[in-house]
Parts: structure tokens; C-alpha cells; sequence
């Protein structure tokens, strides 16, 4: 049996380049370990075998004759909530169950450039609502570090999938923390970028203003790697930001001696599981070690984001899926007796239980009389939750807390109760509103089970992120640990 | 913040979607939650506060008014759950 799923990313890039192994090896080995072991995670929900196996074997001449890319020949897996063209992309519903993409997303379109394989799309919560991937249509995704446990959510089964090395990596979303929570619950690192640093289109919307796609891997210098592909002006995405786009992987040595992180004290408050406090704070005490500063800070309105979030997501997606009509593509009830009773049914039942509570809050908050009241009072507070990150930068260089208040709770534990599954994404979700980046790395375990350290940025600064993350998994191997079930 | 089962049925028609009569009153409670969350908001005053449209308080882009996509009408229609003659089909609508 080969041992290609202990290394990173990067490592295999260089096996690739170096002709250690071919990428149809590479492929077929990683498409050996998720018939092997997903039955139990399920982590996917479509997997493309004889595709990837094609593709693997164009690399292998790129690889060859020269021209290769640092992706070229290397396994990647995408959440299925980008569109690829002649692959389902559910989104996670029933509704787009029998959906197949006349289309690449920007994100699928740009790895595919580079010649980086598809192995297969990955399970997520329904529309990327929820935060444990039990609303999925397909069935939860189980956690490798405790299959009772859920992985987290929105992009739960890219999280799975890369713990428990059934790909090198991953793309996910986060439109409030589905990047970052299920990294920190499944011990991996993911990267939420800055607000328009990767293209939106193809990327089925849940709400437009916070969605934001990024990387998912073992170590920050993958995802460096990753989001240097990924990110980039796109005209298709009319808030795509026109910047020029570094190579993240540059930066990745430099020196931190000095950095200055800011703790907030919002984010170690009375909600944060005891042992999840522990572990931080020894991650901070490592960084002190490597030289940095750290400094109190305040965000005030941070206790705000998830009312505020309740409202701009829900309103967002009321809108954006208002699009599935079950005429032009989607589920379609049967015998339809008028329109009204197609669209209705087909809508009533095309969605799942969460995804119709959220659009139902959404066409409330909307609805004539309430806007006042509920969305704009909402952009008004966003732009307060914006003002705490642009204060707290002109005092430090980064920001630091947990990912998530708890480790990993247990399949069904919250799946009844909206509001504690809402409260899951209380220190992601003030990233989201003001648009900053943010990541998760893993800093340890508590109860055995994983625990990410959220480390946040200015605008723009995803370089410095993945240096500072870079920094610490150089000397700690917490990144490079395997759940024992799946090594 | 309550709602009750006519508001709920009223939310879900204006939302287009068909809540079974048995799962009315577990939407009231769960929506009541969300909304009785959602009320924070009122704790802060946020008269004078410019509403925020974008992160990065950009404008809209705009681009020539040209023709940039080719006609893939049959791609698109297999995706269609009714089709006919490059029409997509719906109930009647007119008697």
C-alpha cells in the first residue's frame, strides 16, 4: 500500500515535478483510499473516476515535456457547490439532484487550467445552510477524528475529505464560517479570503454580499499554493475585485518577530468551552515564543454578527433562490394542477427543512413594512461590526481566537435546535460581514478531538495570514497528524 | 417576536413554498427563535449609521451593453424537467 496520503500538497507537487511518481499513479492511489474509506465518511457525493484517471494521464505528458504548473497531475476535490460542467452539482438538495452543469464555475475553470485532477464534488450542508452537514440531502458527513461526531459545516465534506486524506485538498465556501468551522472541527487548514478576491461565478449563491470560496488543505503553505490559482479579477463576477494577485507562496518565511496580534476579548467570553481555552492559549504562547506581541483588543459589536447574519443571509437567499422555479432547471413536482402549485410544491419539496426556514425569514425581513426594521437596521450594524476590524488593524497586524466555541459535538445533537447550531459560527461570522479574511489552523485537541485557531487579517492581507500560520506549523505538527482509523 | 400559523402560511405563499399543515407550528416556534435573536439588534442605536452596501465601498462595474455569450439554448434546456420545441412547458395558464 502506498503512503502518497501522508504527504502534503506541496510535497507531492514536488514528487510530481520530480518524477517520483506519475499523477495516474497519484490518482489512482487517492481514488483507492475514498473507495476504501468513504462509505463510512461520506464525504462525497459524486466521484469521477474514469474522468480523473483521464485527466491524470494528460498531466503526466504535461509533467513530462515541460510546462507544468505546481498543480499540474495533483488530486484536488471540490465542494459541490461549484459548477462543473458534465458533473451533478446538488449544492447539497434534492433540488438540483439531477443537475448537471452546462458550465465551469471561474474556480473549477481556473484549476482545471493549471491541470490539476478532479477527483469528485463534496458533500455539504443544503445550499451551504448549516454548520454540522447534516442538512445535506445526501446524508451527514461524519467526522474522521470521531464518526459520531459531526465535521462541521457548511463545506463538511471537504473538511473530511482532506483529514482524512482522501485528497490532498479541497475548494470550500464560507458565507459565515463554512470554511473555517469545519477546518478547526476536522483539524485542517482552510482559508477564507478577502471579499472578492475569488470569483463568485458558477458558485451557486446563498448570499451574494458574504459568500466567498477559498481554499482547503493540510497546511497553510498548501493553501498558499491553492489560493494562488484560485484568486484573481473576473469579469463574469461583477464584485470580483480588480487588484493584482501575488504568489502566496512567497511570503511564506518571512520573519514574524514583532507581529502584534490582537486578542479580542469578545472572543474568549463566557461561551468557550474550557478546553477548547486551553488549547488556544497555548498556540498563543507559541507565537509569543516565535517573537510576537500580544494585545487586548475590543471588538464591541461583535456579539451583533449573528442577529445581524440572520438577517442579511436569509434575506440574500430568499432572493438568490427564489431562481429555483422548477420550470427552467431543478426538481419539478409531479402533475402540477396550475402554476402556483408547481412552483409551490416543487419548491416545498425540492428544499429541505432548513433551507425553507431561511427563506422564509428572509421574505419576512423583506416583506412590505419590515425592511426598515430588519435589513437595513442590519447593513447599518454591518457597517459598526466593519469599524471594529478597520480600529482594531491600526492597532495590530492580526487578529487571533478560536474558530469555533466547542470541538465537535455530536451527530443530531443540535440538528433540532436552529438557534445552538446558529451559535456554532459565533467568532466566524463578524469576518464575514466586514468582508476581512480569516483562516483556521490546527492548534491541538481537546477530548481528542481537533481545535482550530482563527487567525484574522486586514483586506487583502491573505499574504500575511499564511505567513503567520506558515510560521507556527513549522514548528509544532499538529497539520501533520492522521485520524488513526484512516492512516 | 411571535408569529403564528397564519403567518406562517402567509410567509410561505409570499415565499412560494408548501409548508405541509403538520409542519406549520414547528416553523412558528423555529422562526419566533430566530426572530426573538434577531431583536438584539435593537439594543444598539443606529440613528446617523450609513447602511453598509459593500465591504470595500466600491462602485457597481459597469461594461459595454454587447453580446458576450453565444446561444447554447439546447445545452441549457437538458436541464429543463419540460421542454418542447426549444419552449419551456408549464401548466395552463389561460382557460
Amino acid at each position: 500500500m502506498s503512503h502518497y496520503h501522508e504527504k502534503s500538497l506541496t510535497e507531492l507537487s514536488r514528487l510530481l515535478h520530480a518524477g517520483d511518481i506519475s499523477s495516474v499513479e497519484l490518482t489512482d492511489a487517492y481514488l483507492s483510499r475514498i473507495k476504501q474509506h468513504d462509505a463510512v465518511l461520506n464525504s462525497f457525493i459524486t466521484v469521477v473516476g474514469d474522468q480523473a484517471m483521464q485527466q491524470a494521464a494528460e498531466a503526466d505528458k504535461v509533467l513530462r515535456s515541460g510546462g507544468a504548473g505546481p498543480l499540474t497531475g495533483v488530486p484536488i476535490a471540490h465542494k459541490d457547490i461549484f459548477c462543473t460542467q458534465g458533473i451533478k452539482t446538488s449544492c447539497g438538495s434534492k433540488m438540483l439532484d439531477s443537475f448537471i452543469s452546462p458550465y465551469d464555475a471561474t474556480v473549477v475553470s481556473r484549476f482545471k487550467q493549471t491541470g490539476a485532477i478532479v477527483l469528485g464534488k463534496t458533500n455539504m450542508d443544503e445550499f451551504a445552510m448549516g454548520s454540522s452537514n447534516e442538512t445535506s440531502y445526501y446524508g451527514p458527513v461524519k467526522n474522521p477524528w470521531d464518526i459520531g461526531t459531526v465535521p462541521g459545516g457548511s463545506s463538511g465534506g471537504s473538511a473530511a475529505a482532506v483529514a482524512a486524506r482522501l485528497t490532498p485538498a479541497a475548494t470550500g465556501t464560507d458565507t459565515g464560517g463554512s470554511i473555517r468551522q469545519p477546518a478547526a472541527l476536522c483539524g485542517i487548514t482552510g482559508l477564507k479570503p478577502t471579499y472578492g478576491l475569488v470569483s463568485r461565478y458558477g458558485m451557486i449563491a446563498f448570499a451574494s454580499s458574504l459568500d466567498q470560496g477559498g481554499p482547503m488543505a493540510q497546511s497553510a503553505e498548501d493553501c498558499a499554493l491553492l489560493l494562488s490559482t484560485m484568486a484573481g479579477f473576473d469579469e463574469k463576477d461583477s464584485t470580483s475585485i480588480e487588484t493584482s494577485i501575488p504568489d502566496y507562496s512567497i511570503g511564506l518565511e518571512n520573519p514574524i518577530e514583532g507581529l502584534r496580534i490582537g486578542l479580542p476579548k469578545e472572543y474568549f467570553d463566557e461561551g468557550l468551552d474550557d478546553n477548547v481555552r486551553q488549547v488556544i492559549q497555548s498556540a498563543l504562547d507559541r507565537y509569543r515564543e516565535l517573537g510576537a506581541e500580544l494585545v487586548d483588543i475590543a471588538l464591541p459589536n461583535s456579539g451583533l454578527s449573528v442577529p445581524v447574519y440572520y438577517v442579511v443571509a436569509p434575506a440574500e437567499c430568499s432572493a438568490n433562490l427564489s431562481r429555483f422555479d422548477g420550470v427552467r432547471y431543478g426538481y419539478r413536482c409531479d402533475e402540477p394542477r396550475d402554476l402556483f402549485d408547481l412552483y409551490t410544491r416543487s419548491r416545498g419539496e425540492g428544499f429541505g427543512a432548513e433551507v425553507k426556514r431561511r427563506i422564509m425569514v428572509g421574505t419576512y425581513a423583506l416583506s412590505a413594512g419590515y425592511y426598515d426594521a430588519y435589513y437595513l437596521k442590519a447593513q447599518q450594524l454591518r457597517h459598526l461590526i466593519s469599524d471594529d476590524f478597520k480600529r482594531a488593524f491600526e492597532q495590530v497586524d492580526v487578529i487571533m481566537g478560536p474558530a469555533s466555541p466547542e470541538p465537535a459535538f455530536k451527530l443530531g445533537e443540535k440538528a433540532e435546535d436552529p438557534i445552538s447550531m446558529y451559535l456554532s459560527d459565533i467568532y466566524t461570522i463578524a469576518v464575514n460581514l466586514a468582508g476581512v479574511p480569516g483562516m483556521s489552523v490546527p492548534v491541538g485537541f481537546a477530548d481528542n478531538k481537533p481545535v482550530g485557531l482563527q487567525i484574522i487579517g486586514n483586506y487583502f492581507d491573505e499574504s500575511r495570514l499564511l505567513n503567520v500560520a506558515h510560521k507556527y506549523q513549522q514548528s509544532t505538527d499538529w497539520h501533520r497528524q492522521i485520524p488513526e482509523d484512516f492512516n | 417576536m411571535s408569529l403564528d400559523a397564519n403567518d406562517i402560511k402567509a410567509i410561505a405563499k409570499l415565499a412560494r413554498l408548501k409548508i405541509d399543515e403538520a409542519d406549520v407550528p414547528g416553523y412558528a416556534t423555529n422562526l419566533s427563535n430566530i426572530l426573538d435573536l434577531v431583536e438584539h439588534m435593537n439594543s444598539v442605536d443606529t440613528e446617523g449609521v450609513v447602511p453598509m452596501s459593500h465591504p470595500l465601498d466600491v462602485a457597481q462595474r459597469l461594461r459595454e451593453d454587447i453580446v458576450t455569450e453565444t446561444n447554447q439554448r439546447d445545452e441549457l434546456q437538458k436541464n429543463a424537467p419540460a421542454v418542447q420545441d426549444g419552449l419551456y412547458l408549464v401548466p395552463r395558464v389561460i382557460e
